[in-house]
């Protein structure tokens, strides 16, 4: 441990990108992907809130079980809202265009990404899609489920599906455009001495979701268009009734689904690799092993999606493959957690709030795959497909695993984005409330799911309802320990310690500029010499 | 980073690929009337893919450009390729297994 | 990781070309960067035809006598004339991005403008043929066949779905065979299946063209200001890019839609 100088107490410096420019036009016409990044923030906390409240509204009624709090039809428009708020509005721009814009051009040393005006079109974009989605929900919703499924979706329900489809397929195009953005920063724009060999691991794994967006988004986009002119000038595409094939919508809809799944924990797992190295000050145990995982990720996950489909009158010989294929996904994933706690090892590790989530995230996202590997297996997905074993397993990898990396993130980067500290001790008593209750919410539902209580039903026999008790409790907790953060992170632009260029002693480019940074990233472009991660025993983190 | 720096194609040359093309398109729709059973389609798809390529290499530069460009046209034909055979998987091989 | 700041910074000595964007350090990165970035954007357009191609591959294998005839029904004389018109557009585009290239203002806007006229002409060829089928009542859904009533007896509440059941009985009759008729009407019924996707294949396809026009005004008024020179023609050269891919789209629809079992002539 060095230090022996007295370390001046961190000033925010004079000018950045905040106070650059005041006023709404120069945050609404910015081409900063800084600002692009926090408008993101703004919307996507938003939907996330929005999204929460429907969870809340479902898990109200599944306290008894009786369906008596919302009418059936009613109960299908809220796990529908649900579903498409926060897969389409939260979960898939989530780190990306958050995080993502407003880190990867720093940790490349760009001044700013390849298409600035193409960021923030697809904010525009994501944001006339968010009208479209508040309107669709405003006029009554769907209640279709955030799948689609047809004919229920193509002829038989008088819900606004077309309108919500266009508001999808807007976000959809949104977070194509981050994709490209991205995809051609990161092979044109890398500073000097920045080779792929040392850059970042959450930069290889936005790059590899940024793959994943622009090869599978286009197909949702045709998807959801040909069901909306099939509702609407009622043409024979997927709708029986008009000699449509309904499995051919679920092939369509799942090939981009599957892949969407890994486009929202890809972006987790890079923030994790990031948290995991700095707080053991250590380096990643077998960088390229996991560099390469998240591009094998990417190019697998293209290869599975008729998983959700076993029961849905797919041939034998092609689940057989798919189920063969599901498993095989898995393994980059496993390659990951094992460098991880490879990474631990003999790390001096530091318990600030950021370790806590990534702690949290490894052990939640195992659980979750291992429960995704059991779902791989055709003979037991015919018995617990369409529960809520099925509905515990993405729970855990997208709220245990992405919600949590996305929390992990936001707090180890917070200092950099805004200049600010946010509160350590709140921080870590949200950390825990958050992990308890999760838990509390989702653990109970595997064993709901695996005893036969099917999904998307609001009224249950008798003997389930312990089980569901326990996980509408979980829910209560799980909120408190989301609506926590959003107090003190607001709290902390106000009042919080200023945080200084490096207030964890990370490597990274971001770090060794200031905090905030300037408008243009850096005041002198860096050149780039050593290997990353290289955690000597130098720095210290500023103790909280 | 190469793009026109190095030899790039001339006039000629266009002349050259756009005659190439109206053949290739009068081959196909001469072919279409002539019955070869189950070939039409791959005779058909075929010269379609080579006039394809024809645009990609010469008018869209890629037979001048990096490698970069060479590997995502790749890349989009290979997405495509496992977009299109695993979903005809399913449906070909339906007659195959009975599920008893 | 160790950086040694440097003081390169891109404001220096030499004046930038005025086309070059703050956040690049040379016109070669930029010039880089946009081309990647317009191959990258066809990409996601790859896999937008391409989700309709596999749909429309797997109905035309499910459906086949339907399709063939669907696609006996449509004009391949226009399909013909509007590829070759769309190949002839492409070659005055790579032209006019070489002229570009060389300088050449006049030689780079004619060509601009040929290829506009050509794309103009492709999509009036469209329009006719669009107007042709909806006037044969060779469309689906129910919806449209309402509105156009009027047009030919698309009567769709009619069990017998338009003419095409009919046609195909008349055609059989001609022939010398006979079509029982609820199989006429099934087929009739999968007709229009091909139907929506010849509408749904062409119609994204034409509005890809239209935006693809838009796009050649607006580089032909730069480009007749003198904007492009050896220096900097990327704009056009995306342009050529976008429209190239275009023209490759519909080379496969023709054969796709058009050409199926052709050697056939009984429907």
């Amino acid at each position: 441990m060095s230090t022996a100088t007295t370390i001046a107490k961190p000033v925010m410096p004079a000018k950045h990108y905040l106070n650059d420019n005041y006023g709404i036009r120069s945050w609404l016409l910015t081409k900063d992907h800084k600002r692009i990044a926090i408008l993101y923030l703004v919307s996507i906390t938003f939907f996330f809130f929005l999204g929460g409240l429907f969870a809340a509204l479902i898990r109200l009624e599944l306290l008894t079980p009786q369906g008596d709090l919302f009418q059936s039809d009613t109960y299908n428009k809220l796990f529908s809202m649900h579903g498409i708020n926060m897969v389409f509005f939260f979960l898939v721009p989530s780190i990306p265009a958050t995080i993502g814009n407003f880190v990867l051009p720093l940790m490349v040393g760009a001044k700013d990404l390849a298409f600035p005006k193409i960021n923030l079109l697809s904010w525009y974009i994501y944001m006339v899609g968010a009208f479209f989605s508040l309107a669709t929900m405003v006029s009554g919703g769907v209640d279709t489920g955030w799948t689609f499924y047809t004919p229920l979706s193509s002829g038989y329900l008088r819900t606004h599906v077309a309108l919500m489809a266009v508001g999808i397929i807007m976000a959809g195009f949104s977070s194509i455009f981050t994709g490209l953005n991205f995809i051609v920063t990161v092979h044109r724009m890398r500073a000097p001495g920045l080779t792929w060999g040392r850059l970042p691991l959450f930069v290889w794994s936005n790059y590899a979701t940024s793959l994943i967006m622009v090869l599978a988004t286009p197909v949702l986009a045709i998807t959801l268009t040909l069901l909306a002119l099939e509702r609407v000038f009622h043409i024979g595409v997927f709708d029986p009734k008009y000699g449509g094939d309904p499995v051919l919508f679920q092939h369509m809809f799942w090939f981009y689904s599957h892949p969407a799944v890994y486009i929202m924990i890809l972006p987790g797992m890079g923030v994790i690799s990031e948290l995991i190295t700095c707080f053991s000050r250590k380096r990643v145990f077998g960088y390229s092993f996991v560099a390469f995982s998240s591009i094998a990720i990417a190019v697998f996950g293209f290869l599975v999606w008729a998983h959700h489909m076993f029961v849905a009158g797919i041939s034998q010989y092609s689940a057989m493959i798919f189920s063969l294929l599901s498993m095989a996904v898995a393994i980059p994933s496993a390659v990951k957690v094992f460098n991880w706690t490879a990474t631990m090892y003999k790390g001096s590790i530091t318990l600030m709030t950021p370790m806590l989530y990534a702690l949290g995230f490894i052990g939640l996202f195992t659980i979750g795959g291992l429960t995704g590997i059991m779902l791989a297996a055709l003979g037991l997905d015919v018995h617990v497909h369409d529960t809520y074993f099925v509905i515990a397993h993405f729970h855990y990898v997208m709220v245990g695993g992405m919600v949590t990396a996305y929390m992990g993130g936001l707090h180890f980067w917070w200092p950099k984005i805004t200049g600010r500290m946010y509160p350590e001790a709140p921080a870590k008593l949200a950390a825990l409330i958050t992990f308890i209750g999760f838990n509390l919410t989702f653990f109970p539902q595997f064993i709901l799911g695996y005893l036969g209580m099917p999904r998307r039903y609001h009224s249950y026999p008798e003997e389930f309802q312990v089980l569901n008790v326990l996980s509408s409790a979980g829910a209560s907790v799980l909120a408190i320990g989301f609506i926590l953060p959003l107090i003190y992170f607001l709290w902390s632009l106000r009042y919080g310690e200023i945080a200084g260029d490096n207030p964890w002693g990370a490597t990274g480019l971001e770090w060794q500029t200031t905090s905030p940074p300037p408008t243009h990233n850096f005041h002198e472009v860096p050149v780039v010499t050593e290997e990353p991660y290289a955690y000597g025993e130098e720095t210290v983190i500023s103790g909280h | 980073m190469s793009d026109h720096s190095q030899s790039h194609p001339t006039p000629k040359l266009y002349v050259v690929i756009f005659l190439s093309l109206v053949v290739g398109t009068c081959l196909t729709w001469g072919i279409a009337f002539a019955n070869l059973g189950i070939f039409n389609p791959v005779v058909a798809l075929a010269i379609a893919c080579i006039k394809a390529t024809l645009v990609i290499l010469y008018f869209m530069h890629v037979r001048y450009s990096d490698r970069l460009t060479m590997v995502t046209v790749g890349a989009g034909f290979f997405w495509l390729l496992i977009l299109i055979t695993l979903s005809l998987s399913d449906y070909l091989s339906r007659s195959l297994i009975t599920v008893h | 990781m160790a950086i040694n700041q440097t003081t390169t910074n891109q404001t220096t000595t030499t004046d930038h070309h005025p086309a070059l964007a703050h956040h690049f350090d040379s016109m070669e990165q930029q010039q880089g960067a946009s081309t990647f970035g317009m191959w990258v954007f066809l990409l996601t357009e790859i896999m937008m035809f391409g989700g309709l191609f596999t749909a429309y591959l797997v109905y035309r294998i499910k459906y086949y006598d339907a399709f063939v005839a669907g696609s006996t029904s449509i004009s391949v004389s226009w399909g013909f004339t509007n590829t070759l018109v769309l190949i002839a557009s492409s070659f005055t585009m790579a032209m006019s991005v070489w002229a570009a290239q060389q300088g050449r203002r006049k030689t780079q806007v004619r060509l601009l403008i040929a290829t506009m006229i050509l794309g103009v002409i492709f999509l009036g060829v469209k329009a006719k043929e669009y107007y042709d089928k909806f006037d044969e009542c060779h469309i689906p859904g129910h919806v449209i066949g309402k509105g156009f009533n009027s047009w030919g007896g698309c009567d769709v509440n009619n069990p017998k779905l338009g003419n095409i059941a009919e046609e195909i009985q008349e055609k059989a009759k001609q022939a010398g065979a006979t079509v029982p008729e609820v199989s006429a009407v099934q087929t009739a019924k999968q007709t229009e299946i091909f139907f929506s996707f010849y509408f749904a294949m062409t119609g994204l396809h034409a509005f890809h063209m239209i935006i693809g026009v838009g796009l050649l005004a607006w580089l032909t008024v730069r480009a007749n200001r003198g904007e492009f020179g050896p220096a900097y023609y990327t704009p056009i050269e995306l342009g050529g890019l976008y429209w190239h891919f275009v023209d490759i789209v519909w080379i496969y629809l023709f054969p796709l839609l058009y050409l199926i079992s052709r050697h056939k002539h009984v429907a």
